[in-house]
């Protein structure tokens, strides 16, 4: 462990705000299973975004050097973290642009209050932001009499339904296109009420609604994609132009972004550009990237400020094997091709961050120590197919694997009685860390044909294996092991040459 | 050439039969199979399950056991096994800053094969039925297992073994790369999620019209067998290592009649090694 990085302390913070899930995965996992309409969308969705996603990087000859390319600058930003942060203020300072920072979720959510307030506004609209859902801005400015209007069509849906994302991408991924009507009929004020269910016509409504807002914010809120450090630019990748709107029109940008999301310079930009749109929408290249450095006189926003959030970064940065969890670009693709996520849907995860990057994501930002977020790390079958999809190739399982360490680490000692799994797994361990004792268990196993029926099937099983018998059957063990089988052949084959 | 079995825990109590069709698959091939007595497990399950401390004896023992015998190259008939033998032992001795372990585990991970990789990269097998008088007339499908797809990338090894048995006609399995939810002690501990992707899983293998379903891990095979045998399916599971080792003389058991691993390692018994 190093402490040298942002100055961090020798205990790290960790983050607050919209991380910590309120029930253990299992139990949201239960739930959200039963929802069938759900796992209908969701199996939809996924499943078409993948098959475009395998189409267009199947075009790229040198995919697999991209990826390299991508995650090997990743980790040298992480490495000189605190000097590019530095670089990144000197130049966007000079530019006109005021940097403000933030250690944790609440004062990043009182930065941006205060500078809405400082631009006279009670209103604002926003640009798709992960970093602003992380930290709950906008429930926040609910409560201090600001209201914030997303302006992304999908967030928009999720915000006019009062519910929560569920991907990050496609924050309403489990609706289909007749609840989306639905919300817009219930929800908008002057929505023409014959409106039908065909995408063009929902969109249309959208538009028509958003464009009011567009016009009379003073004050609009962004996240970023990327900060290049040599020139102080700011970046915003999106389909719609939503985003474009907001970040050229009003007065005041605030935009709130994780330390994580900086790049050494511009020239870096290439690589991300050609993972980003593929790994997400399964696009050549997205309709609309807006780049900003600072102030520009007569164009655009003239109050540009940037929040620089840690939540938790630096505790994430501190944990060598975790750090590269910090490589994330938000692009969704692990989500995508995820058995878990495509049958649980983004709820389960509790946190912002869903899915395989979710599952390593919130425990490494929160610390592994409280029991919600503890489960998440299991929320997996290691099939590893988030690694294959990753962009910028973080190695999910192998991280997945690390954190499930530090939680029984973490509970070694503490508990007054060891679960059930801790029991079974030094009783195995005793069994299996010798070839002798495994015999002798094996010796024992035909018994288990007691359990089993005269159908030789055990249908049944107590404690911590009941779950796999709600839905499978165990066959009844063999007669004989292989070990006793070989033994006994070889001592045969022996007295025979013996004799 | 000496090879050395690594039955693997699951395969030595459980499935029998598996081991013994590997060994008769090397042996045909004219080579001496030896097995390290003091083998047990690679400790995958308490790796994966974040049992660092317990995994150390048991990862400690494989290594143990394997460089305790004299033998040119290791195999077993399972993925994940083998991918935790060449993946994971090292990392974990790392992880307890052991650097001689780390060292002796990089060695046997590195002369350790999974049996498909084994035959097909190494002992130039190409046409099961030639090679080996492999003979299955049946109607199969296959499902290859993540780890043996993802970590060891093994492609199309097994499959294409699978496909030059005599008599055998192959099923393509739709959404074969999707994971079978079995994960170890994930299906214990997410077993509603598990069993949802198993549901998924075998709906596809139905759909395939074929009366039992191959594979290379004996894990993933009692997943997915236990779903098929709760749902009374009547679709068996087989590894691909009894469908190669399956000749004219000594078939193995017909889809249908493998219930488990002790149906087939009962009439496997039965036949004797000769
Ligand atoms: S972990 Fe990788 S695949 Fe998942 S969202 Fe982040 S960059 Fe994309």
């Amino acid at each position: 462990m190093s402490s040298t990085y942002l100055g961090m302390p020798a205990v790290p913070v960790y983050g607050s705000g919209n991380l910590h899930t309120a029930e253990p995965f299992p139990v949201a996992a239960r739930r959200e299973l039963d929802n069938e309409q759900l796992r209908a969308n969701l199996g939809h969705a996924t499943h078409t975004i993948r098959d475009k996603r395998l189409r267009v990087v199947a075009e790229l000859p040198d995919w697999e050097e991209l990826r390299e390319a991508g995650s090997a600058t990743k980790a040298a930003v992480m490495a000189r973290l605190p000097e590019l942060l530095e670089q990144f203020e000197e130049n966007f300072t000079a530019r006109g642009g005021v940097i403000h920072w933030a250690r944790d979720a609440a004062e990043a959510n009182e930065i941006v209050r205060d500078l809405i307030r400082d631009a006279g506004a009670d209103e604002v609209v926003k640009v798709k932001s992960m970093a602003t859902q992380e930290i709950g801005l906008n429930e926040y400015l609910e409560e201090h009499g600001i209201s914030a209007f997303e302006t992304d069509l999908a967030e928009l849906i999720v915000q006019l339904d009062h519910d929560k994302p569920s991907h990050i991408l496609v924050p309403a991924i489990h609706k289909n296109r007749s609840q989306i009507r639905d919300i817009f009929l219930r929800e908008m004020p002057d929505v023409d009420p014959n409106l039908t269910d065909t995408p063009a016509r929902l969109a249309e409504a959208a538009r028509l609604h958003l464009r009011r807002k567009f016009l009379s914010a003073k004050v609009a809120i962004s996240g970023a994609n990327f900060a290049l450090a040599d020139t102080g630019t700011l970046a915003v990748v999106e389909s719609e132009g939503n985003g474009r709107m907001c970040l050229t029109l009003p007065e005041t940008l605030i935009t709130v972004m994780g330390v994580e999301k900086l790049l050494p310079s511009w020239t870096d930009l290439e690589v991300f550009m050609q993972l980003l749109p593929r790994s997400s929408t399964g696009e050549r290249m997205n309709p609309y990237t807006s780049l900003w450095t600072g102030v520009t006189e007569g164009d655009g926003p003239q109050n540009v400020h940037l929040v620089l959030l840690d939540n938790g970064r630096s505790a994430a940065l501190a944990d060598e094997r975790g750090r590269s969890a910090l490589h994330c670009i938000r692009c969704s693709a692990c989500m995508n091709v995820c058995p878990v996520y495509e049958r649980t849907g983004g709820h389960a995860y509790g946190s912002t961050y869903p899915g395989p990057i979710g599952a390593i994501l919130s425990p490494l930002l929160t610390g592994i120590t409280s029991e919600e977020n503890a489960s998440l790390p299991y929320a997996s079958s290691l099939c590893g197919a988030c690694y294959d999809a990753c962009p910028v190739k973080i190695n999910i399982p192998e991280i997945l694997v690390h954190l499930r360490s530090e939680d029984v680490q973490s509970r070694r000692g503490t508990k007054k009685v060891p679960g059930q799994m801790d029991v079974a797994m030094k009783a195995a361990s005793w069994m299996m860390g010798s070839g002798r004792r495994m015999a002798l268990v094996e010796k024992a196993l035909p018994l288990g044909k007691l359990a089993a029926g005269p159908d030789r099937k055990i249908k049944k099983l107590p404690g911590i294996a009941a779950g796999w018998t709600r839905s499978r059957d165990l066959p009844a063990p063999p007669a004989q092991s292989f070990r006793d089988w070989w033994a006994k052949e070889h001592e045969d084959t022996a007295s025979k040459e013996q004799a | 050439m000496k090879i050395a079995l690594f039955a693997t825990c699951i395969v030595d109590a459980m499935y029998p039969s598996t081991a013994r069709a590997t060994v008769s698959i090397l042996e045909r091939l004219g080579h001496d199979v030896v097995f390290p007595a003091g083998q047990a497990c690679c400790g995958q399950m308490h790796l994966n399950s974040g049992y660092f401390t317990e995994a150390v004896p048991v990862v400690r023992n494989h290594i143990e056991a394997f460089e305790a015998e004299e033998y040119d190259v290791a195999v077993a008939p399972s993925g994940s096994c083998v991918a935790s033998v060449k993946h994971q032992h090292a990392m974990l001795a790392r992880s307890v800053g052991d650097s001689d372990l780390e060292t002796r585990a990089t060695a046997v991970g590195a002369r350790t094969y999974e049996l498909s990789a084994l035959l097909t990269d190494v002992l130039g097998v190409t046409d099961a039925a030639a090679q080996l008088g492999s003979w299955y007339p049946h109607r199969i499908t296959y499902h290859p297992s993540c780890h043996g797809m993802r970590l060891l990338r093994l492609g199309d090894r097994q499959a294409n073994l699978l496909r030059t048995v005599e008599g055998l006609e192959l099923e393509p399995l739709p959404e074969a790369d999707q994971c079978c939810g079995f994960g170890g002690t994930f299906s214990l501990k997410n077993a509603d999620v598990s069993s949802a992707m198993l549901a998924d899983k075998n709906a596809n293998i139905a759909a395939t019209g074929a009366q039992l379903c191959s594979g290379g891990d004996a894990s993933c095979l009692m997943h997915i067998g236990g779903g098929l045998s709760r749902e009374g399916s009547g679709i068996s599971t087989l590894h691909f290592a009894e469908i190669l080792a399956s000749t004219r003389e000594h078939p193995a058991p017909p889809p249908g009649a493998v219930r488990g691993g002790s149906r087939s390692a009962a009439r496997l018994a039965g036949k004797g090694r000769q």
